[in-house]
């Protein structure tokens, strides 16, 4: 089913974290000016406008900000997996993205861990499950 | 907006479109001009008096000046900037502030939407969330925009502040109160916290029933400068204080789930008109969802962040409530063509005129319209007084 989901090619500036995703690695780019981490890639550092940002590799490991529960989906890719947990995950490293948890619903401030749901194309989705 | 312009401009007209049905099938223009029409003439003036247009949709590209030409007129000022459901208070204090400075002497605001008809029409909706950035960090992991930002901005305050379903509930069941004594209301059928919390979910906690109507409609505000405003027809709704703010598109990116961009807005707006949220008398906030409200009840300064919950429950918001909210029935329960920026500002003016019949707030002197935009993205404030608030 995953082939089915529409994930975009990779722009000129997020493709080292897509290509990290082949290797099941999460990557993000660090600010060399401020050291914050930036989500989403970007061409410039949202926090002090610096330019000059290097990717690294972050652990995968966070806790869930914030869980709504969907009983509809509006991906015909996910429709075998209603219910499904979108989900906030606040990484350890100490930046927030969006992503799933697939199975029981998780609840605010449960640890996580990433997951990988392969996608037609050798990229991986990063996804979530309980640690 | 500065203090300075305290009172120097206020809303003379203004107009609303809706059906009951919830349909109404005409051309985008032709409803555009009926509710700029109908503004007009309840302000006692003409398009001939208008130079100036606010409006962010209904065109192509250049909305303001598209409709300028279809209606024959040519604005010196326009303004197109496109916050969502905040636009509209934002135009007032844009309109204000050109207004004072003599940029401008008459303006019209006018927002038109008919997502009803279209879907009769079998035409797919505009994809207004469908952002790069937003296919490809969020669209995969299978959001359902506006829905799912606001389902977790509700849980996230819940989990934070303790906030039930039933306070969240308790909103939807006051909206529908004023609904009731609203007869150009889509739903008017009382409903209870139980019936809220039994509706079912598209994306948890938001129940079904604490989401905002479908409806096709249109809006219009005619603002201008207060010495021509005391010679019209109507009592003029002053423009005491007036802010915008916006703080992210995503809401993946949104800092704080629990704190939007209302609290720049708010405190700015009230700084502005010299009023704290004790002064105020009837308010009208965009309610697309029950946490909109509760949000705004908080960032605003009517209660403490995360006392909304308690503060809501006890059903402050309804007929007989302490804090008249959304007393048209608002965009749970009147009206709701995608963005109910304008109708706040309508029904905000005829509280202060008192035209609002059985839903008539008595005696109400203060007003605030408050917008919100996108996914909890950007607000408007603006606040309203009488003659007599000056």
């Amino acid at each position: 089913m995953s082939d089915a989901l529409p994930v975009p090619e990779p722009t000129a500036v997020s493709a080292p974290f897509w290509d990290a995703t082949r290797r099941r690695v999460l990557a993000m780019q660090r600010c060399d000016v401020c050291a914050r981490l930036v989500w989403y890639p970007r061409f410039l550092c949202p926090h002090c406008g610096g330019s000059s940002l290097r990717w690294e590799e972050l652990s995968g490991n966070g806790v869930v900000y914030a869980v709504s529960v969907h009983h509809r989906a509006p991906l015909p890719a996910l429709a075998d997996k209603v219910p499904y947990s979108v989900v906030l995950v606040d990484l350890d490293e100490g930046v927030r993205l969006m992503s799933n948890v697939f199975g029981r619903a998780p609840t605010v401030g449960d640890p996580v861990a990433v997951a990988w749901v392969p996608l037609d194309d050798g990229r991986n989705l990063a996804v979530f499950e309980p640690r | 907006m500065t203090t300075e312009i305290r009172g120097a401009t206020a809303l003379v007209g203004v107009a609303d479109e809706v059906s009951p049905s919830g349909v109404i099938d005409i051309p985008l223009r032709q409803l555009e001009a009926q509710v700029i029409t109908a503004a007009l003439e309840d302000a006692g003036l003409s398009l001939r008096d208008v130079d100036g247009l606010c409006n962010c949709t209904g065109g192509t590209l250049m909305h303001s000046v598209e409709l300028a030409e279809y209606l024959g007129i040519a604005p010196r000022f326009t303004d197109a900037t496109q916050t969502g459901g905040a636009s509209y208070g934002l135009y007032v204090e844009h309109a204000a502030a050109a207004i004072a400075a003599g940029e401008a002497e008459t303006v019209v605001i006018v927002y038109a939407s008919t997502p009803r008809a279209a879907r009769k029409r079998g035409e797919k909706g505009l994809g207004v969330f469908a952002t790069p950035e937003r296919l490809e960090w969020e669209t995969p992991f299978g959001v359902m925009l506006p829905i799912s930002a606001y389902a977790l901005a509700a849980n996230r305050h819940m989990a934070t502040y303790g906030t039930t379903a039933e306070q969240l509930a308790q909103i939807a069941v006051d909206t529908r109160r004023w609904a009731a004594m609203n007869p150009r209301a889509h739903l008017r059928e009382a409903i209870t916290v139980d019936d809220v919390l039994e509706s079912g979910f598209i994306a948890e906690p938001v129940h079904k029933l604490e989401c905002c109507l479908v409806t096709d409609g249109a809006a219009a505000v005619v603002i201008t400068g207060a010495e021509r405003a005391r010679d019209l027809a109507k009592p003029p709704a002053f423009v005491l204080g007036a802010a915008s703010a916006a703080s992210h598109a995503m809401i993946s990116q949104m800092p704080d789930l629990t704190v939007t961009p209302g609290a720049v807005s708010g405190p700015a707006a009230f700084k502005a008109a010299g009023l704290s949220p004790g002064d105020i008398d009837v308010v009208q906030l965009y309610d697309s969802f029950t946490i909109t409200v509760l949000l705004a009840l908080e960032d605003l300064g009517f209660c403490a962040k995360g006392e909304g919950g308690p503060f809501v429950g006890s059903g402050v918001l309804g007929p007989g409530g302490s804090l008249p909210g959304q007393t048209s029935g608002g965009g749970l329960a009147y009206t709701h063509p995608g963005a109910f920026g304008a109708f706040l500002l309508v029904e905000a003016a005829r509280q202060l005129r008192g035209e609002c019949a059985d839903r008539q707030v008595q005696g109400a002197r203060t007003a605030v319209a408050h917008g919100t935009g996108g996914v909890l993205s950007a607000t408007s404030t603006v606040i309203l007084g009488t003659e007599a608030t000056l």
